[in-house]
């Protein structure tokens, strides 16, 4: 069927802080298929943001291997395009369009006619070239991470890499963005790694979830969500779904203590 | 309650509805009408600072005049006419492009051994540890203090002038972009380190942009420090090769006590110091951190 784009086995990973030495996911394996829309969903202290750091290759797993297209995951690189919470992820000191065409030009994938013409496609996707000369600073929250996807999709890399992109909007600019996230895949068909903490925003997005519990973080459940969208978010079936995934992150606390003990410096 | 004293209250709190003919709004003039001239020019700011320029300057004149003693403090014409007398024979002007160059080569040399000192300690912790520790230490040391040292070590001349005008520079510019950079937020870093940057690359097109804001301050102050600086050492000791400075001018005219040419020199010392902030670094800030709207 689709082949496996990200191998992600037995991943072990820690960090420090200046007082502990803090274990965020326990042996995570899972899978990345070509064209998924793959969320990694738990609730604050499963280390799904640490995950996506690791993907991203900003840190390095203590235990276990990391690969995209068969290749080990070393550093950050231009095919793992990441998109923050924040918005400062744009440069200030560049325009919507020299952002957009930033990273195109840094890493010399296309040619800079090429270049040019897809950072202007890129955005009139998220429409928004009637802002194209502008400076972030005057820009909205929304727009401002259309800029930032915008950017991460000019450049066309194996997989994008977002880190809960919509929390920091309010409820309709995010409505809005996940709507257009989903258009946007129905075009291009991109490989997206997604972490949320909201159980509806997971089965709207996601057409695999990856339930993760906490403390640390290890794998509860891998689920399909495929076959939900906007369109049926108020069936049974969708208010099922969201049980089912409640039910695996909060129903059985017997199982939340295991493995809480701290884990020697 | 009953239903007349309900009735009562509706009508009481019930609001009419009504329409009226609209009042004639000619007696204003039109809706959007242009500024005048006058009123332009009151809110722009250059014109609000030569102003303030001007009034000064009549306290200057109306205070001579009242005091009447051009030894102690003579009056804005007559420093303004030794300016010009001086300007015109050439011997103000090339003080003041001595003093320049000698600023120039100072600052240069400052802010390139201020990047080798910041570079490295961007590369590594030992470095930001000698960086931090040099700058407490130097820091509050003045310059000028420094001179009677130079001067044994590089004799009378440039060199002792532009060693002076390098320790005035370059702590504070190491210090503000040094924490210009530690204050550039992880997100953006991220985003940098993202595309696959590294190295000088990352420090040119990442960290000094995004580090702007304070890289500027500490120039401004650079430059005011080495101003200052280059002026005081050559009150203290004069010539330098063949052609004296600016505070070399203001020297001999005082030992004249020749006072409006004192004053001429000084006036020489604040119009660049003006014009260095007022026209240099604005025209900087407007194109950079202003448009950027990193600072306002």
């Amino acid at each position: 069927m689709t082949s496996v784009l990200l191998e992600v086995n037995g991943v072990t990973l820690q960090y420090k802080t200046p007082r502990h030495l803090v274990t965020a996911t326990y042996q995570v394996d899972f899978a990345v298929h070509q064209s998924d829309r793959y969320v990694i969903l738990g609730p604050s202290g499963c280390g799904k943001s640490t995950l996506l750091k690791a993907v991203g290759g900003f840190m390095a797993p203590v235990e276990g291997t990391i690969r995209i297209r068969g290749r080990e995951v070393e550093a950050p690189g231009p095919d793992r395009m990441m998109v923050f919470q924040e918005f400062e992820q744009l440069m200030p000191w560049k325009t919507v369009y020299q952002n957009v065409i930033f990273p195109m030009k840094v890493t010399h994938k296309f040619a800079a006619a090429e270049a040019t013409q897809r950072a202007n496609a890129a955005i009139e996707k998220v429409q928004l070239s009637q802002f194209r000369d502008i400076f972030p600073h005057m820009l909205s929250g929304g727009m401002k991470m259309r800029v930032a996807i915008a950017r991460a999709m000019a450049l066309e890399p194996d997989i994008l890499l977002m880190d809960e992109p919509f929390a920091a909007l309010d409820a309709l600019t995010r409505r809005a963005m996940q709507q257009e996230l989903l258009s946007l895949w129905d075009q291009l068909r991109f490989t997206v790694m997604f972490v949320t903490h909201s159980i509806e925003e997971a089965t709207l997005i996601g057409s695999r979830i990856l339930v993760l519990s906490p403390h640390p973080g290890r794998v509860r459940a891998e689920l399909d969500a495929a076959r939900f969208n906007f369109s049926n978010i108020d069936d049974p079936e969708f208010g099922a779904m969201s049980k089912r995934i409640h039910h695996l992150l909060f129903g059985d606390e017997t199982v939340r203590g295991a493995g809480h003990e701290k884990v020697s410096a | 309650m009953s239903v007349a004293q309900q009735d009562r209250r509706a009508r009481a709190t019930e609001r009419p509805e009504f329409e009226r003919q609209l009042v004639d709004s000619g007696a204003i003039g039109d809706v959007e009408r242009p500024l005048s001239v006058t009123e332009r020019l009151m809110q722009n700011e250059t014109v609000q600072r030569f102003n303030i320029l001007v009034a000064l300057i009549v306290i200057w004149q109306v205070y001579s005049y009242w005091l009447d003693d051009d030894l102690l403090f003579p009056s804005f014409t007559e420093t303004a006419r030794m300016f010009w007398g001086d300007m015109q024979s050439g011997l103000l002007l090339n003080r003041t492009i001595t003093s320049l160059q000698t600023l120039a080569l100072g600052y240069g040399a400052g802010l390139a051994i201020a990047a080798v000192f910041t570079t490295f300690a961007v590369i590594s912790r030992t470095g930001t540890r000698i960086l931090s520790t040099l700058t407490a230490m130097f820091n509050p040391l003045p310059a000028i203090a420094l001179l009677p040292m130079a001067l044994i070590w590089f004799g009378l001349g440039t060199p002792s002038l532009v060693f002076v005008i390098i320790h005035s520079v370059l702590w504070a510019v190491a210090l503000n972009t040094l924490s210009g950079f530690r204050a550039v937020p992880e997100t953006l870093r991220m985003s940098g380190r993202n595309v696959g940057l590294k190295g000088a690359r990352y420090v040119a097109l990442i960290l000094i942009p995004a580090a702007f804001p304070s890289i500027l301050s500490g120039l401004k102050i650079g430059w005011a420090f080495a101003w200052r600086t280059l002026v005081a050492a050559e009150l203290v000791f004069g010539v330098s090769s063949r052609s004296g400075g600016i505070g070399w001018y203001i020297f001999e005219a005082r030992n004249d006590l020749d006072t409006a040419r004192v004053f001429s020199g000084l006036l020489m010392v604040i119009i660049i110091g003006l014009l260095v902030e007022s026209v240099i670094f604005r025209a900087i800030e407007n194109r950079t951190v202003n448009a950027w709207g990193m600072q306002r």
